[in-house]
C-alpha cells in the first residue's frame, strides 16, 4: 500500500490535495460529497487508482510530458527567483533535506533521513542519507548542504526568500559527511519547513562556482529525479530523467527514478492557444487555464486539476502611513464591506473566497470566516462614527478628504472590480489601475501607496510574521505591539498545536485592526490530458513529476 | 557610385542610430518603475526589499548615477559594441539578440516570399481582369489584409489547421511545418502592402501608350504584363523595403506570441514589460540598424536595376539618387518605357 493512495482514500482530506490525489481539487462544499463518494470507491479498491476515469493506476514507464507555461521563467534558478514557473523546474531538479507531507503539512524525511532540534529552537541537526548523488557523479555530503547554505547566503537580495529563511543563521557545522548542524542567533522554528523547500534545494560545487547569472541561465547541477537538459530562452525548457536517481522522497509513491522519460515545458503565452493544444493533444498539461475554458474541458472529459497556493491569500493591505489606510475605522470598515461569497461568482469553480488572512492549504489555518461577514450597515456605521460623511456624489468626505484611493496591481484578478462596487455602496471609492508588474513592483516598493494588493505563497504561517511583523517585512508600516510578542513566540516552539494557536491569535489580532483585507484565495488550476496521470502538487502547490506517468488514451 | 555619396549616406545612418538611442535611452528611463525592483520580485508577490541590497544592486547597473551620467556611459560602452547585460536574463545583450534573431528572421523571409508572390498575384489578376466587379472585389483584397488583425488572423488559422485538422503543431516544435501558419499570418498584411503598390504602378503602367503598340504587334496582354510592365512596376515595391521591414518586425512581436515562437518580437515584448531596459535598448539599436541598412541597400541598388537613373544622375549631377528615386516613387510609373529597351540603351551609351 503507497502512501498516495492512502491519502487519497481519506475523503477529509481528499478534497485538501494529497501528494498524488489527480483528480480537481476544490475546497468548495459542493465537491464534498462527490469527494466522499470517490474516497469510499478507493478504499473498495484500495490499490492507489485514483483516475475519474477508471484507469488501472499501474504506472507505466516512458513518454516525455509536454508541459505548456504561460510565461517564460527568466531565470531558472530556485535559489535566486520565486516565481512559480521557475519553482516548478527547481523542484525537478534538485531536492531537500525534508520534504512537507501536502495533506497534514508534516515535515518528513528526504535528503535527512532524521533529525534532531534543540529546545530553544536555535540548533537544527540534520542526519543525511548516504549514496545520494548530484548529476555529475559527484557525492551529496554535508559539506554540499554547507556551501550551498553559503553560497544563499552570499547570493544577498538576488536570494531574496531564500535570505529570510535562515536570517540570523550563526554557523553551520559538519562534525562528519552525513551530520549538518545550523545555529542561530534567535530562535527560528520556521526554518524546518524552510529545509523543505526547493528555494533551499542543492546544486553540486561546479554549479556554486558559475556566477548568479550563468546559473540563471541554466548551468544548474541538482540531485533530483530530472536533470536540466536545455534552457531556451522563450520557446522551451527540456528536462530528462536521472536514470541513477534512488533517493525519492518519503512521501513519493515509489522509489528509483521517475516513470516519465523526460519533461518539456514549451512556452505557450496565449491562453487560447494553450487550451486549444491541450484539447488537441498537442501538449499534455495547461499549466494556466483559464476560467472560461474549464467547461469545456471538463466536458471533453480532461482532468482540472488544482490546488490553493498556501500562505497569505490575494488581500488588500492598508498601509498606517497613507492618510485614509491610517484610519482604523476605515479598514475594519472595508473588511465589513466586501461580500466574499459574491466574490465567489467572478473566479473559477476551483477558487475559493478567503475565509482568513491564509488560505486553506496553509498547514495552520483556521477558519475565521466569522470575522469577514458581509456587514454593510456595520461598515456604513462604523464610518459614520469616525466623522466619515457622505457627499453629493454617494463618495464620503471627512475634513474635506475624500475617501478616495487608488490601487494598482498588475495580476490577472476581475474579482477587483465587484471589490470596487462593493465598496461603492459604503461609499468608500476604491480607482483600480492595472499595470505592468515593474510599474507595480516599483510602486510597491515606493510605498506611497494607501494600500497594495497581492499574496504570499509559503506552506507555514510563518509567511503572516514575515510579511506583516513590525520587527519584518512590516508591510502595514505598524508600530510593534501586542501582534509581534504573538508573532515571536511563534518561532520558539517546533510544537504545531502551540504554534497553530498563536498564529490564529495572530491572525485574529490583524483582522481585528483591519491590517489585512483578504478576498480571494490564489489557486493555480491547471488542465491535463486524459493520458496523464498523477500529476501531483507538493506542500507549496508546485508540482512535483517524480510520480507523474503518461499511459492509456492519448 | 561615388565614394562621397556613400559616406554621406552611412553618416546619416549613424545619425539615425545615435538618435534612435539617445531618444529610446531617455524614453526608458523616463518611465515610471524600477529594473532592479523588478529584478528582484519574487515572482511578482507581495514583498518587501532590504534598501541597501536594492541600492548595491542599483550601483552594479550603474542606475545611482546622475542621468547624464548613465547616459555617457550607456553610450560610451556602445561604442565599444557593449550593449551590456539583459537586467532580468543576467545574459549580454548581444547573445539574447543574437540567438533570437534567426527564428525571426527564417520567418520573415517566409512571410516576405509568401506576400511577394500572393501580392503579384493579386496585383496581375486586378490589373488583367476585364469583370469590373472582379478587378474591384480584388482591389479591395488589400485593404481588407492591412485592416484583419494579424492577432485573429493567427488563432483563427490556429483553430483550422491545427486544432481541427492536425496538419501543423500550434506550438513551435522546431520542425519545418511549425513555420508555415506564422509565416502565413505575417505575410498577409506585407503582401497586401505589395498589391496595393503594385496595383498601383500597373495601372499607371497598363494605360501608357507603349501597350497599345505592344498590344498591336501581337503580344497577349498577360505577356505583356508580366514581360514589359510588371519589371518596371515592382521597382516602386522596392522601394518600399523599409516599410516592409518595419511591417514585418511589428508583425512579429504579435506572430511569435500567438505562434508562441522564440524571436525578436517575443524578446521585445518580455523585455518591455520587464523593463529590461539594456535589452530593450539593444533591440531599439538593432532595429534601427537594419532598417537603415535596409533603406541604404535600397538607394544603392536602385540605380542598377533602373538605368534611367544612372542617366539622370550623370545629367543632373546637383540632383542626389534619392531625390531621384523619390520623384519615382511619387510618380509611379511616370515614362514606363519597356525597361529592357531602356537598359538596351543605356549599355549602348556606357
Amino acid at each position: 500500500m503507497n502512501i498516495a493512495s492512502l491519502h487519497a482514500s481519506d475523503p477529509a482530506h481528499f478534497a485538501g490535495g494529497g501528494r498524488a490525489a489527480r483528480t480537481r481539487r476544490t475546497y468548495s462544499t459542493r465537491f464534498a460529497l462527490a469527494a466522499l463518494t470517490a474516497g469510499s470507491l478507493l478504499l473498495a479498491g484500495c490499490s492507489g487508482s485514483a483516475g475519474a476515469e477508471g484507469d488501472d493506476g499501474q504506472p507505466q514507464k516512458g513518454g516525455v510530458l509536454k508541459v505548456a507555461y504561460d510565461t517564460d521563467p527568466q531565470c531558472v534558478d530556485g535559489q535566486q527567483v520565486g516565481y512559480n514557473v521557475t519553482l516548478n523546474i527547481t523542484r525537478q531538479i534538485t531536492d531537500s533535506l525534508t520534504d512537507q507531507d501536502p495533506k497534514t503539512g508534516e515535515i518528513k524525511p528526504w535528503l535527512a533521513q532524521s533529525w534532531d532540534v534543540s529546545d530553544d529552537a536555535k540548533t537544527f541537526t540534520f542526519h543525511l542519507r548516504d549514496g545520494v548523488k548530484f548529476h555529475d557523479g559527484t557525492d551529496f555530503t554535508s559539506a554540499s548542504v554547507k556551501e550551498n547554505f553559503e553560497a544563499i547566503r552570499d547570493l544577498g537580495a538576488k536570494a531574496s526568500i531564500g535570505q529570510t529563511y535562515i536570517d540570523g543563521l550563526k554557523s553551520i557545522d559538519t562534525p562528519d559527511k552525513q551530520t549538518v548542524t545550523f545555529t542561530f542567533d534567535q530562535p527560528n522554528a520556521q526554518f524546518l519547513q524552510a529545509t523543505s523547500t526547493m528555494n533551499l534545494g542543492f546544486y553540486s560545487s561546479k554549479t556554486l562556482e558559475q556566477t548568479p547569472e550563468q546559473r540563471c541561465t541554466g548551468d544548474l547541477v541538482g540531485t533530483g529525479a530530472f536533470t536540466l537538459e536545455k534552457v531556451e530562452h522563450d520557446k522551451a525548457i527540456t528536462l530528462k530523467r536521472n536514470d541513477d536517481y534512488d533517493w525519492a522522497s518519503s512521501l513519493a509513491a515509489h522509489e528509483g527514478p521517475a516513470h516519465l522519460d523526460g519533461v518539456e515545458f514549451s512556452i505557450v503565452p496565449e491562453a487560447s492557444v494553450r487550451n486549444g493544444s491541450l484539447l488537441s493533444g498537442q501538449v499534455d498539461v495547461d499549466t494556466t487555464v483559464q476560467s472560461q475554458d474549464e467547461q469545456t474541458l471538463e466536458a471533453q472529459g480532461l482532468d482540472i486539476v488544482s490546488r490553493a497556493n498556501p500562505g497569505v491569500v490575494y488581500n488588500l493591505v492598508p498601509k498606517t502611513t497613507g492618510q485614509i489606510a491610517e484610519d482604523e475605522a476605515v479598514r475594519k470598515a472595508l473588511n465589513k464591506g466586501i461580500d466574499r461569497q459574491q466574490l465567489a461568482t467572478v473566479v473559477s469553480d476551483h477558487q475559493a473566497p478567503a475565509t482568513s488572512v491564509l488560505a486553506k492549504s496553509t498547514p495552520q489555518y483556521e477558519d475565521l470566516s466569522d470575522l469577514l461577514a458581509y456587514d454593510p450597515d456595520g461598515a456604513k456605521k462604523l464610518l459614520d462614527d469616525a466623522g466619515w460623511k457622505p457627499g453629493a456624489d454617494g463618495i464620503r468626505v471627512k475634513d474635506g478628504t475624500k475617501l478616495t484611493t487608488t490601487l494598482t496591481y498588475w495580476q490577472d484578478a476581475p474579482f477587483l472590480e465587484l471589490v470596487q462596487q462593493q465598496l461603492r455602496t459604503i461609499g468608500f471609492d476604491l480607482q483600480l489601475e492595472k499595470k505592468t508588474i515593474a510599474e507595480v513592483t516599483a510602486l510597491q516598493a515606493e510605498g506611497k501607496e494607501d494600500f497594495t494588493f497581492g499574496n504570499l505563497t509559503r506552506s507555514d504561517a510563518d509567511i503572516l510574521r514575515n510579511y506583516f511583523g513590525a520587527n519584518e517585512q512590516n508591510s502595514n508600516a505598524r508600530k510593534p505591539g501586542e501582534i509581534d510578542k504573538v508573532l515571536a513566540r511563534t518561532t520558539e516552539t517546533l510544537d504545531e498545536d502551540a504554534r497553530k494557536a498563536d498564529f490564529t491569535q495572530a491572525t485574529k489580532l490583524i483582522l481585528d485592526e483591519g491590517y489585512s483585507i483578504p478576498l480571494v484565495e490564489l489557486t493555480g488550476i491547471v488542465g491535463t490530458g486524459k493520458n496523464v496521470h498523477d500529476f501531483a502538487f507538493e506542500a507549496s502547490s508546485r508540482y512535483q513529476l517524480h510520480d507523474t506517468w503518461l499511459g492509456g488514451e492519448q | 557610385m561615388s565614394l562621397r555619396f556613400l559616406a554621406s549616406r552611412l553618416a546619416q545612418g549613424l545619425l539615425v542610430l545615435w538618435i534612435a538611442f539617445t531618444l529610446s535611452f531617455f524614453l526608458l528611463y523616463w518611465l515610471p518603475g524600477d529594473p532592479v525592483i523588478t529584478m528582484l520580485g519574487a515572482g511578482g508577490e507581495l514583498q518587501s526589499f532590504d534598501p541597501a541590497e536594492v541600492a548595491r544592486l542599483r550601483a552594479e547597473f550603474h542606475l545611482d548615477q546622475p542621468l547624464i551620467v548613465q547616459y555617457l556611459f550607456a553610450f560610451g560602452s556602445l561604442l565599444r559594441f557593449d550593449l551590456g547585460t539583459s537586467i532580468q536574463a543576467g545574459t549580454p545583450v548581444t547573445e539574447a539578440i543574437a540567438s533570437a534573431l534567426p527564428s525571426t528572421l527564417a520567418l520573415a523571409a517566409l512571410a516576405l516570399v509568401i506576400a511577394l508572390l500572393v501580392g503579384i498575384i493579386i496585383a496581375v489578376s486586378a490589373t488583367l481582369s476585364r469583370r469590373p466587379l472582379l478587378r474591384d472585389a480584388l482591389a479591395a483584397l488589400p485593404g481588407l489584409g492591412v485592416a484583419l488583425p494579424t492577432f485573429w488572423v493567427g488563432l483563427m488559422l490556429l483553430q483550422f489547421f491545427s486544432f481541427r485538422l492536425p496538419l501543423f503543431p500550434a506550438v513551435s516544435d522546431g520542425t519545418p511545418a511549425a513555420i508555415v501558419l506564422p509565416a502565413v499570418t505575417l505575410a498577409i498584411p506585407l503582401s497586401a502592402i505589395i498589391a496595393q503598390v503594385l496595383f498601383r504602378s500597373l495601372q499607371n503602367a497598363w494605360v501608357q501608350p507603349f501597350v497599345t503598340t505592344f498590344h498591336a504587334s501581337g503580344y497577349t496582354r498577360l505577356r505583356l504584363l508580366l514581360r514589359q510592365a510588371l519589371p518596371v512596376a515592382l521597382l516602386p515595391t522596392l522601394t518600399m523595403g523599409g516599410v516592409l521591414f518595419g511591417q514585418a518586425l511589428a508583425g512579429s512581436v504579435v506572430v511569435e506570441n500567438v505562434f508562441s515562437r522564440q524571436g525578436l518580437g517575443r524578446l521585445a515584448q518580455t523585455a518591455v514589460t520587464g523593463q529590461d531596459i539594456p535589452l530593450v535598448q539593444g533591440i531599439v539599436l538593432f532595429a534601427a540598424a537594419v532598417f537603415v541598412l535596409v533603406n541604404l541597400i535600397t538607394d544603392l541598388s536602385y540605380p542598377l536595376l533602373d538605368p534611367r537613373l544612372r542617366a539622370a544622375r550623370r545629367t543632373r549631377r546637383t540632383s542626389t539618387v534619392t531625390e531621384a528615386a523619390h520623384q519615382e516613387r511619387g510618380s509611379d510609373v511616370a515614362n514606363p518605357v519597356p525597361s529592357s529597351a531602356t537598359a538596351g540603351s543605356e549599355g549602348a551609351r556606357a
